[in-house]
């Protein structure tokens, strides 16, 4: 199973950022399947196919799949568990309700 | 409502923009460096890339991802396209695209392969081919910062004339102070280098990097292969696989 | 659309009446693939048919090229846009290898070596419009066009052709495949350009 046929998470902010306002790049997410924890710029992304697809780097398994028809996209995130998106520090400790 | 942000930035929301040609400089015999003008242009990071869309009278669209190659004077922003043969983008974006025609860009984009000009921490940057663009940006954008980060940059490439940026590199290793620049040739090196036409290899890494004891920031750019076997050497060299940040481009052009 | 780069014009293609709404002919064969390369030896390969009941089929590569071959001459149709017309193929009909399978099922589901799945109904296999082919243009079909043997469905979107086949489930149900759980339409005729769910 080796090939060089596909790119890293880098090349998922552009389609991401039309839906999002995180560049998902810099995110943390966790393979649902192996349960690998790395950034998303770290997938293996092939898109010579239909749509977008971010495999974990570790079992290869489906992390993320994205397809974009021209008035809707599609964005299927069951191969992963979470993403955790660094975020401004604005709130130091959370409060009690 | 909150502008929208990451880590700490300001993210406007992503659309297309029209962007027309204002200069052109040719870099190598199949690279060549864009110089366009984007009305409403939000700034970018060094390492950050954007998409090109060009778009046919019968409506037939193809989009590609081109780095950026250094920052931004104001809305003027530059790529460098390295003409991919049998592509069908670049060889325009090399030939016919034309002072003032429009394409439409998208960006920038990236959060991932970015460096940061408040990074003290040693960098190295390796590049393979055109993989060397984003980090040039890097290299710039130190100068331009005032940065002291000390920089090393491996540059693979086949020949002396595929040397993207050949002239300020020379010049910037003289007057950068901090920056060195090593060059592995792959398939014919310049009178006086010591060695052999190689592929990048263990060796390479180690006398032009930095030791993993002093926690460098590694930025890998290039064909996958390429990125594949640094990324592993590296690793095995004992620089944590968070600190080594890579960015593939595949033969699509 | 977007706006217009003069002297622009992509890829070489024509849009030609003969062709699906939509689709651009091409000359050369464009490699899609959704993941690595799965490399599969034919002392291992296996073609299996799971009907509703669980009951399973099997067929060895020995076995496969021992039955009746047919050379399907057809255009195909990939929802990305392009088509090529006119390739040539040899492998085994569904019919032949659902003869004597006994199953009451409307739906299937290929499944493939790496993992890729796609549904269509059943009656889309049967009357000589489906074939699992393992020869292209003359050649053994490449890996990267789905060798050792891919499914061949040519009068729906490529993609229900399924790269790298190792089975057909039957099923009463449909049962979303791999890209149809992600937008593509069930059924994906190009003929109506049912390319996203809804079309």
């Amino acid at each position: 199973m080796t090939d060089m046929s596909y790119l890293d998470g880098n090349m998922l902010d552009g389609p991401m950022r039309e839906l999002f306002a995180v560049d998902l790049s810099s995110a943390m997410g966790r393979c649902d399947h192996c349960g690998m924890t790395g950034p998303v710029a770290g997938l293996h992304v092939y898109s010579h196919a239909p749509g977008l697809i971010g495999r974990c780097p570790a079992c290869t398994e489906v992390m993320v799949r994205l397809v974009r028809a021209p008035d809707r996209a599609w964005l299927d995130l069951r191969g992963t568990t979470f993403l955790q998106i660094p975020m401004p520090l604005d709130q130091p400790h959370p409060r009690p309700l | 409502m909150a502008a929208p942000t990451t880590g700490g930035r300001v993210v406007a929301p992503l659309t297309w923009r029209v962007a027309r040609l204002v200069e052109r400089r040719v870099e190598t015999p199949t690279a060549q460096t864009l110089v366009l003008d984007v009305p409403g242009w939000p700034g970018h990071e060094p390492g950050q890339h954007l998409d090109i869309r060009l778009t046919a009278e019968d409506g037939y669209q193809a989009a590609r991802s081109y780095s950026l190659a250094g920052p931004a004077e104001g809305e003027r922003i530059t790529v460098t396209v390295q003409r991919v043969p049998d592509g069908e983008v670049s060889p325009y974006l090399s030939d016919t695209y034309a002072e003032g025609d429009p394409v439409e860009v998208r960006g920038p984009v990236g959060g991932w392969f970015v460096w940061r000009t408040d990074e003290t921490a040693p960098v190295l940057l390796v590049g393979g081919g055109s993989g060397v663009v984003p980090l040039m940006a890097m290299v710039r954008a130190r100068r331009a910062a005032g940065s002291r980060a000390p920089f090393r940059l491996i540059y693979s490439v086949r020949t002396p004339d595929d040397v993207i940026y050949a002239d300020e590199l020379r010049r910037r290793t003289r007057d950068d102070q901090g920056l060195d620049v090593a060059y592995v040739y792959t398939r014919a090196a310049p009178e006086g280098w010591r060695g052999e036409p190689h592929r990048i290899g263990l060796a390479d890494v180690n006398s032009h990097g930095w030791p993993p004891d002093l926690e460098p920031l590694c930025y890998v750019c290039g064909p996958t292969g390429f990125v594949e076997t640094v990324a592993d050497l590296l690793v095995g060299l004992g620089h944590p696989t968070r600190r080594v940040r890579t960015e593939r481009f595949g033969p699509t052009g | 659309m977007g706006i217009v780069s003069p002297g622009f014009q992509g890829r070489p293609r024509t849009a030609e009446p003969a062709l699906p709404p939509g689709q651009y002919l091409t000359e050369d064969f464009p490699v899609l693939s959704a993941g690595p390369t799965p490399r599969v030896s034919l002392d291992t390969w296996e073609f299996v048919l799971t009907a509703e009941t669980g009951a399973e089929y099997r067929w060895s590569w020995d076995e496969l090229m021992g039955l009746p071959q047919e050379t399907p001459h057809v255009d195909i149709h990939c929802v990305t846009r392009w088509s090529k017309l006119g390739t040539d193929w040899q492998g085994v009909s569904l019919d032949t290898l659902l003869d004597g399978v006994d199953t009451a099922a409307r739906y299937a589901l290929a499944h493939s070596y790496g993992g890729y799945t796609t549904n269509l109904p059943l009656d889309d296999l049967r009357g000589g419009r489906a074939w699992v082919v393992h020869t292209y243009d003359g050649g053994p079909l490449p890996a990267e066009h789905g060798g050792p043997a891919r499914l061949l469905v040519p009068h729906l979107y490529f993609w229900k052709s399924a790269k790298w086949v190792r089975g057909v489930r039957l099923l009463a149900d449909d049962q979303p495949g791999f890209w149809e759980t992600a937008g593509y339409h069930d059924y994906g005729d190009p003929w109506r350009e049912q390319r996203y769910q809804g079309d």
